[in-house]
C-alpha cells in the first residue's frame, strides 16, 4: 500500500469510528536513513533503518489529540485511530483549533536524485575512505549520511498531497595534536560530496590550528566561516522567527522594524533543496523572506499560530508544533554580490596557512585590522530568549587576524552575546558571495550561509576559564 | 511469532551472512505527553512504536539495521543487511574489536510502579496541568506552562552468545514553569525543575511533586525577578541547589567519564574528554567530599535498569572516590579496547538506534551537611538553583551555566533575590573547590540527554544535593 493510500485509510477510519463530524489529518512517511560514522580514521558505527511512521491529529466534539505509530497493519491503524479519538474526547475543549487545510494545489518540489535515495553502504564508506586518505595521516572522524523520505498527507477536508525528499551530508574533522579542522557539507546528491576535497580542507585547517595561543576575553571583530554562521541562523530561527514564541512575546522579532544590518537578508527556502512540498498540516511550503535588507519581514506560522496572530500559515507546521512552535529550518543568508577575491593569497601565510579555505573568507579577512577568524561554534545555549543572549564556545579552529593577515592559531574561547545585537544595524562589515549549505543534525534541515564579518563579538572567557 | 523469535531470527540471519557476533533488540514503546498553557491543554500526544534493531560484527567492523516489522522474513532481512553494512565498514577498518565477557543469561526485569501512569485517566492528568497553569496565570505569569511525559517500554534482547532477556521499564514525570515577560527580557521560575522531574516509577512520582501547591509561588517569583537586582559579576563563594548540581554532574562528570568519548569515538560531534586513561586510578578530579557513583540499581531513578542493551547486568561502580577518578561508563567493545573488564552502560534510544555508551545514574553520594548549615557557614556568596542554560566545551572542561534564580548570601543568611545568575569555570578546578556538601540527596532525572549520530535521546539519573564551591566566577553577561 502506498503512503497516500495509507494516509487516506487512516482518515477514512476516523470518519468511520469518529462520525462524519470528526476532523482528521494524517501524514504517513517511509524513510530510508543511513549514516556511516568514522573515528580514529576507521569506520566504527555504520547504521541504517527502513522505517514507516504514521502521524494523526483528530478534532472531535471541539477537542483535539494527536498520536503516532509504526504499525501500519489494518489492526495497527485501527488501534491508532481508536486511542487518538478516545484521547481527544477526554481532553478539554480546544478553543484555538484552526481547522483543516482546504484542498489546494501543491508547489512543485525539486526532483529526487534516485542514486542518493538508493545509496549503498559501500558508497558512503568509499567517501569516508577518501576523506581519511586526503587527511595525509592525521587522525580523522565524522560521518557520511544519506536520507530518503517518501511522505503523504491526507485530511478529512478532502486535501491530499505526496512528495519525496533526499539529502546527503558529510561532516568530518582532521586532528593534529589536539587541534581540529573541519569540513562540512549538505547536498541533494551524494555524488556532489567529494570526500577527498573535504578531507584535504579539514586537514589543512588542522595543520593551521597547531600551537594555539590563549587570548584574553573581550570584544573582538570577527570573521565567521559558514559553519559558525549556521549556528547564528539556527538560533535566530528557533527562538526568533518562530510564530509561537512571537505570539508569546518571547521573540525579538518585530516585523517592519530595521533590526538587522542592511547587508542581512534571510530567506527560508525549503524547496531550494530537495524537500517535501507540504508541511505537517498539508500547507504548501515555499520561500519566505524573514529579513529583507535588514528589516524583519515575517515570522514562520502554522495554522494555529497564524490564527492567533490574525494571519495565514506560512507552511511551517511540524509534529509537536503546538508545544514547540513552527520553525523555519532551511534558512539562507544571502551573500553579497561577488567581489574581488584577490586577497586570498596574502591572508594565509606562514604557520597559519590553510586556515582560510576559500576566496570569500580571504576577502573578508583582508579587511580586518585586528580580529579573529572563527570556523565553528559549539554548544550554544540561550540565556534569555527575548534578547537572544547566547553562550557557547568556538570550535574546530580560531585564528588571530592582524592587518588583514591570519597570523596564528588561538585557543578556543567562550562567548556570551546577543545574536540580534551582533547582527544589528551597522554591525555587519562584510558578507561573502557564496552561501555554503551546512547540514543540520537531522536530515531535511539545512543552513546556507556565506562567511560573515562582524564588528564585535563578546568573548567572555578563554579555554582556561 | 514472538518478540524473542523475531530477535533470534535476526541474529541467526546475521550469523549466517558472515557475522562473528550479533545481537538484536525488539522494543515496544508507548509514549504519552501532555502540555498545558495558561489554563488550557495545549497538546496531547500518544505514540506507539514497535520494531527491531540488529547489530552485527564482522572482523573488526560493526553494522546495524532496523525495521518496524517483526515478521520472520523482515527480521532475517534486517540481520543480513546489518552484516552487509558491517562488511562495508571494513573498507575503512578500525582497530581490532573484542568484547569483554558477560555471562549469557535468561532473565526478566521490571522497574517498580505503584500507579500505572498510562492507566491514570486523561481527564485527571489534564486537570492537574490545567489547574496548575491557571493558578500561575492568576498569580502574574505571562506564560504558565505544565507538562508530563510517560514512557512504557518493553524490550526483548537476544545475542549470539545466548542472552535472552526481557525487561519492562516504566518512566514518567512532569513539572510546571512560569515565565514573566518584561522589556527586552524574560524571567522564568519552575517546579521542581524546567520540564520536570522524572524517574523509573509510576504516576506516584508526579503526585508527590504536588504541582498545584507550588504554582502561585513560582509565578510570583518569576514576576519579582523582572525587577530584582542583577547578579553581580566577580568571584565569590557559590552554593548550588541540588537540581543545578545534578546537571553540573551530568555535564562535567557524566559525559567526561564516557569511555567512547575518552577513546575518541565521539570526537567529531559530542566531543572527547579531558580525561586520559593513563590517569585512571590516580587523577584528582575533585575535593575529598567528591564521591561519584555509577549506579543503575537505584530504585526509581531515571537511569535504572536490570540489564543494559548489551545484556550486561546492572552493577554499582565508583567513578570518583574521595576525589580521585577511578571508573568509567563503558560498553563491551570500548572496555576491551581500554583493557578494562566491565561494560554495563550501553543503551539505545529505541529499536531504530545503535546501542552506545550512555550515563545510567551518575551522582554524588551524600555529604555531611545540610543546606541551612552551608548557608549559615557562608559569609559572602550567592545561592543559585534550577537550571536555565548550560554550555560546556567538547572536552568537558570549560562550562557556563545560567540558573533561574539566585539569592544573595551575606553573613550566613539568605538575602535578596538576584536575576540572571550565571557561573563559569573549569571542571576539575571547580570540583576541587567543593568544601561543603549536603546529605539532602534527590535522584534528579534528565530525560533529554543528546548524543550520537544519528541523534539519540538518553534518560539519565543524577543523585545530587546542595553544595558549596569556593571562589567561583559569577555574573557573566553579554
Amino acid at each position: 500500500m502506498t503512503e497516500l493510500e495509507l494516509a487516506g485509510q487512516v482518515v477514512e477510519l476516523v470518519r468511520r469510528l469518529g462520525g462524519p463530524a470528526a476532523q482528521a489529518e494524517a501524514v504517513v512517511t517511509r524513510a530510508d536513513l543511513a549514516l556511516t560514522r568514522f573515528a580514529n580514521s576507521g569506520i566504527h558505527q555504520n547504521v541504517s533503518e527502513s522505517t514507516v511512521g504514521v502521524r494523526l491529529r483528530v478534532h472531535v466534539d471541539g477537542r483535539t489529540a494527536a498520536g503516532g505509530g509504526s504499525v501500519v497493519t489494518a489492526d495497527g491503524l485501527s488501534a491508532l485511530v481508536e486511542r487518538t479519538l478516545t484521547a481527544a474526547r477526554l481532553c478539554p475543549p480546544d478553543q484555538g483549533w484552526p481547522g483543516l487545510t482546504a484542498p489546494v494545489p501543491m508547489p512543485q518540489a525539486p526532483p529526487v536524485d534516485e542514486a542518493t535515495a538508493q545509496a549503498e553502504p559501500d558508497q558512503r564508506a568509499d567517501r569516508v575512505g577518501a576523506f581519511v586518505a586526503a587527511a595525509g595521516g592525521l587522525s580523522t572522524a565524522g560521518y557520511c549520511r544519506t536520507a530518503h523520505r517518501s511522505s503523504a498527507f491526507a485530511n478529512s477536508a478532502g486535501h491530499s498531497a505526496y512528495g519525496r525528499s533526499v539529502e546527503a551530508a558529510m561532516d568530518g574533522i582532521a586532528r593534529r595534536d589536539g587541534a581540529d579542522g573541519v569540513a562540512r557539507r549538505s547536498a541533494d546528491r551524494l555524488s556532489d560530496l567529494d570526500g577527498a576535497e573535504l578531507g584535504a580542507q579539514a586537514a589543512a585547517k588542522a595543520q593551521a590550528a597547531a600551537d594555539p595561543v590563549e587570548l584574553p576575553p573581550g570584544h573582538y571583530e570577527v570573521v565567521f566561516e559558514p559553519a559558525a554562521v549556521a549556528d547564528l541562523l539556527q538560533n535566530l530561527s528557533f527562538y526568533g522567527f518562530n510564530g509561537k514564541r512571537y505570539n508569546e512575546r518571547q521573540s525579538f522579532a518585530e516585523p517592519g522594524a530595521a533590526q538587522f544590518d542592511r547587508a542581512v537578508t534571510v530567506v527560508d527556502d525549503p524547496l531550494g533543496g530537495s524537500g517535501l512540498p507540504f508541511d505537517a498540516e498539508g500547507t504548501g511550503r515555499g520561500a519566505l523572506t524573514l529579513v529583507e535588507a535588514g528589516t524583519t519581514r515575517a515570522v514562520a506560522h502554522d495554522r494555529r499560530t497564524a490564527a492567533e496572530a490574525g494571519t495565514e500559515s506560512t507552511g511551517h507546521a511540524v509534529a509537536g508544533g503546538a508545544t514547540w512552535g513552527p520553525m523555519p529550518r532551511n534558512l539562507r543568508l544571502s551573500g553579497a554580490a561577488a567581489g574581488p577575491a584577490s586577497a586570498a593569497g596574502r591572508s594565509t601565510t606562514g604557520a597559519a596557512a590553510g586556515a582560510v579555505v576559500d576566496a570569500d573568507t580571504a576577502a573578508l579577512v583582508a579587511g580586518v585590522r585586528r580580529g579573529l577568524l572563527v570556523t565553528d561554534l559549539w554548544y550554544t545555549r540561550v540565556l534569555d530568549p527575548r534578547s537572544l543572549v547566547v553562550t557557547g564556545l568556538t570550535r574546530n579552529g580560531v585564528w588571530l587576524i592582524e592587518d588583514g593577515t591570519v597570523v596564528r592559531a588561538v585557543r578556543d574561547l567562550r562567548f556570551t552575546e546577543s545574536y540580534p545585537r551582533a547582527l544589528g544595524p551597522g554591525a555587519v562589515l562584510g558578507l561573502g558571495a557564496r552561501a555554503v549549505r551546512q547540514p543540520d543534525r537531522v536530515d531535511g534541515a539545512w543552513w546556507a550561509a556565506p562567511s560573515l564579518r562582524l564588528a564585535s563579538w563578546h568573548f567572555t572567557g578563554g579555554a582556561s576559564g | 511469532m514472538t518478540e524473542f523469535d523475531a530477535a533470534t531470527a535476526a541474529v541467526q540471519a546475521a550469523l549466517d551472512a558472515g557475522a562473528r557476533y550479533a545481537d538484536a533488540r525488539v522494543m515496544h514503546r508507548r509514549y504519552e505527553s501532555m502540555t498545558a498553557r495558561n489554563g488550557d491543554v495545549e497538546e496531547l500526544t500518544q505514540d506507539e512504536s514497535i520494531g527491531l534493531g540488529v547489530r552485527a560484527l564482522v572482523g573488526a567492523s560493526w553494522g546495524f539495521h532496523a525495521v518496524p516489522d517483526l515478521s520472520d522474513a523482515a527480521a532475517r532481512d534486517a540481520g543480513r543487511r546489518a552484516t552487509r553494512t558491517a562488511m562495508a565498514s571494513a573498507r575503512v577498518p578500525g582497530p581490532p574489536v573484542d568484547l569483554v565477557p558477560v555471562e549469557a543469561v535468561t532473565a526478566s526485569w521490571a522497574s517498580g510502579c505503584q500507579i500505572d501512569p498510562l492507566g491514570v485517566p486523561l481527564s485527571d492528568k489534564g486537570d492537574l496541568l490545567v489547574d496548575a497553569t491557571r493558578t500561575m496565570a492568576e498569580h502574574g505569569a505571562d506564560l504558565a506552562e505544565g507538562l508530563y511525559q510517560i514512557w512504557d517500554t518493553a524490550k526483548w534482547f537476544v545475542s549470539s552468545e545466548g542472552h535472552r532477556i526481557d525487561q519492562r521499564i516504566r518512566e514518567c514525570g512532569g513539572g510546571i514553569s512560569a515565565t514573566s515577560i518584561g522589556d527586552g527580557e524574560t524571567q522564568r521560575r519552575s517546579w521542581p525543575s524546567y520540564r520536570g522531574q522524572y524517574g523509573t516509577t509510576g504516576w506516584e512520582l508526579v503526585e508527590s511533586l504536588d504541582l498545584a501547591a507550588h504554582a502561585a509561588q513560582i509565578a510570583e517569583e518569576s514576576r519579582a525577578l523582572l525587577t530584582a537586582p542583577q547578579c553581580p559579576a566577580g568571584e565569590t563563594d557559590l552554593i548550588l541547589g541540588g537540581e543545578q548540581l545534578a546537571l553540573q554532574i551530568h555535564e562535567s562528570v557524566g559525559h567526561a567519564i564516557e569511555l567512547d568519548r575518552i577513546l575518541g569515538w565521539e570526537a567529531a560531534f559530542a566531543g572527547t574528554s579531558w580525561l586520559d586513561l593513563a590517569q585512571l586510578g590516580s587523577l584528582r578530579y575533585g575535593s575529598e567530599l567528591m564521591n561519584i557513583t555509577i549506579d543503575p540499581t537505584i530504585p526509581g531513578a531515571l537511569g535504572s535498569f536490570g540489564f543494559d542493551d548489551e545484556g550486561s547486568p546492572a552493577v554499582k561502580r565508583d567513578a570518583v572516590r574521595d576525589g580521585r577518578w577511578v571508573g568509567v561508563l563503558a560498553g563491551r567493545d570500548s572496555a576491551a579496547m581500554a583493557s578494562l573488564d566491565y561494560g554495563g552502560s550501553v543503551r539505545a534510544d529505541g529499536w531504530a538506534r545503535l546501542p552506545m555508551v550512555r550515563m545510567t545514574n551518575v551522582g554524588l553520594e551524600p555529604g555531611p551537611h545540610t543546606l541551612e548549615e552551608i548557608i549559615a557557614a557562608t559569609d559572602d556568596g550567592v545561592l543559585m538553583d534550577l537550571n536555565r542554560s548550560w554550555s560546556i566545551d567538547d572536552k568537558r572542561l570549560n562550562f557556563q551555566f545560567g540558573c533561574e534564580v539566585g539569592w544573595e548570601i551575606k553573613k550566613g543568611r539568605r538575602g535578596r533575590m538576584l536575576r540572571n545568575p550565571t557561573y563559569t569555570g573549569i571542571g576539575p578546578l571547580f570540583w576541587r573547590s567543593m568544601d561543603m556538601l549536603s546529605g539532602e540527596t534527590v535522584s534528579w532525572g534528565t530525560p533529554n540527554c543528546g548524543k550520537g549520530q544519528p541523534g539519540q535521546i538518553g534518560h539519565t539519573g543524577h543523585p545530587a544535593a546542595p553544595a558549596r564551591f569556593r571562589n567561583v566566577r559569577v555574573g557573566v553577561s553579554a
